[in-house]
């Protein structure tokens, strides 16, 4: 019977599927080793991120933090204005490669969500 | 600074003990799997970090920022972000982050704010 984590595991279909297609490409290396480094790389990823670095791989993308200053929301139910404070998003901008790759096979493949 | 494909690759090797050169493949090989998925259509989650999306766009006039000409955009298909609550949680609450200008992009109302 599959544990309680595997089967949560299970819903995050794409992490878990990339997994195992780099553990298929790589039958060198063990599964559980495949899926510590992708989860090292997502990790990596987000400290970055999370300490205001920039990210930049070539063919890829870049990922970077947008600013957005302080304001004065309005709560929608009552209309109270409410401080919200600056905060940053993360923006990614896709690189050369990937843009026309994706962009060049859109006739051959319908997107699936 | 900037982290780039090499600074993956070291973490891997340090933190996993794999050999340089397997890290490099790993890191490689996970790139190119989420391009490829990209390309077939199929939109990429990685749970704790984000989504990529596929959105196709129609086409629009456009306008050359520096000589004001209109230049059509046509039809494409481009790749979309949106990160996951978790990242975007630790973000908020991220007040450590250094102010950095050359990595952190201000836009210009965030400028107007600085001043």
């Amino acid at each position: 019977m599959p544990s309680l984590i595997s089967i949560f595991q299970g819903l995050n279909v794409t992490k878990s599927e990339l997994i195992e297609a780099l553990a298929k490409q790589q039958p060198h290396l063990a599964l559980k080793d495949v899926e510590l480094a992708v989860k090292c790389i997502i990790e990596k990823m987000n400290q970055a991120l999370s300490s205001g670095e920039r990210i930049e791989i070539r063919g890829f993308g870049s990922f970077s933090l947008h600013l957005r200053p302080p304001r004065l929301g309005r709560n929608p139910k009552t209309g109270e204005s409410v401080a919200l404070s600056k905060k940053y998003v993360p923006h990614f901008k896709p690189g050369k490669e990937l843009r026309d790759r994706v962009d060049e096979s859109s006739g051959k493949y319908k997107i699936i969500d | 600074m900037t982290l780039t494909k090499a600074d993956f690759a070291e973490q891997v090797f340090d933190e996993l003990g794999f050999i340089k050169r397997e890290a490099h493949e790993i890191v490689e090989c996970f790139l190119e799997a989420i391009k490829d998925w990209l390309e077939q259509g199929e939109s990429v989650k990685l749970s704790g970090f984000g989504k990529f999306t596929l959105r196709d766009k129609s086409g629009r006039p456009g306008r050359n920022p520096k000589t004001g000409e209109t230049v059509p955009i046509s039809p494409r298909r481009v790749v979309t972000f949106k990160v996951s609550p978790k990242l975007k949680a630790q973000l908020g609450q991220a007040e450590s982050i250094h102010h950095d200008p050359m990595n952190i992009n201000l836009k210009g109302r965030a400028l107007r704010w600085m001043n």
